[in-house]
């Protein structure tokens, strides 16, 4: 069983080894990811949102869903905190009743 | 639980800190626009003071200045001012969150109004991340206890 899993974990590193050949080399300007609408955010930012810092106009502004989303996250996070770890007042006086 | 420490020192220590710490949160929220920071950074940095009141004045008086119900309610106001500006702009004729829209109504040209929109809904965030982190720490503080956990009996 324990040469089963070194094969299969042998198998699979070798499998995203060979998958990651193919990404584009660090940084590379001319990579999809840097290509496609970064070069667009970077020089319309001021333009379009007289906002200097880009970071903030792609983050609330360009991609102000995503942000959204985040926020929800943390809102739920704080939610299943009340929920979870805090004790319940009426159960817990029935309980010493 | 945590008390209030006796030592005179750190009590007045904390109390001198506590306005810079305030200061510096909100000048990392409103300056976001122009320098690393926003409402993600500036609202922990404002639950970071919340967080040494505790330390140091005891989670009883911290309680007094902001209970949990409180805390609960301000994250869902912060949810509520990023939602309440998209449908906003949604009302004013455009997408949901397209805050150009808003110069109709703060009589600005609309990369501005983009930008004061950025800055609102950055608040927003600012105080959920604040009142979230509040609620988690105050959870996470007093799990294992609660007699004092009603809030109205001391």
């Amino acid at each position: 069983m324990k040469i089963l899993s070194v094969i299969a974990g042998v198998l699979v590193g070798a499998a995203l080894i060979y998958g990651a050949l193919d990404m584009p080399k660090w940084g590379d300007p001319h990579s999809p990811a840097s290509s496609h609408v970064s070069p667009y955010y970077l020089r319309h930012s001021i333009e379009h949102t007289a906002t200097p810092n880009v970071v903030t106009s792609v983050l609330a502004d360009y991609r102000g869903y995503d942000t959204l989303g985040e926020t929800t996250v943390v809102f739920t996070a704080g939610i299943a905190c009340i929920l979870l770890l805090r004790k319940g007042r009426k159960r817990q006086g029935k309980r010493h009743v | 639980m945590t008390r209030a420490s006796d030592d005179v020192i750190i009590k007045a220590l904390a109390r001198l800190l506590m306005p810079f710490i305030v200061a510096y949160a909100l000048y990392v929220v409103m300056h976001g626009h122009h320098s690393p920071g926003g409402g993600f950074q500036g609202g922990v940095i404002l639950a970071a003071g919340f967080v040494l009141l505790v330390v140091t004045h005891g989670l009883e008086q911290t309680r007094k200045r902001m209970s949990e119900k409180l805390a609960g309610v301000i994250s869902s106001i912060g949810v509520f001012i990023y939602g309440g500006i998209g449908a906003l702009c949604l009302i004013l004729g455009g997408n949901y969150l397209d805050y150009g829209k808003l110069s109709k109504i703060l009589l600005v040209t609309p990369a501005e109004a983009r930008s004061l929109g950025i800055l609102g809904v950055e608040i927003g965030v600012a105080l959920a991340v604040m009142a979230v982190m509040y609620i988690i720490f105050f959870a996470i503080f007093t799990a294992g206890e609660s007699p004092e956990d009603d809030g109205r009996a001391e």
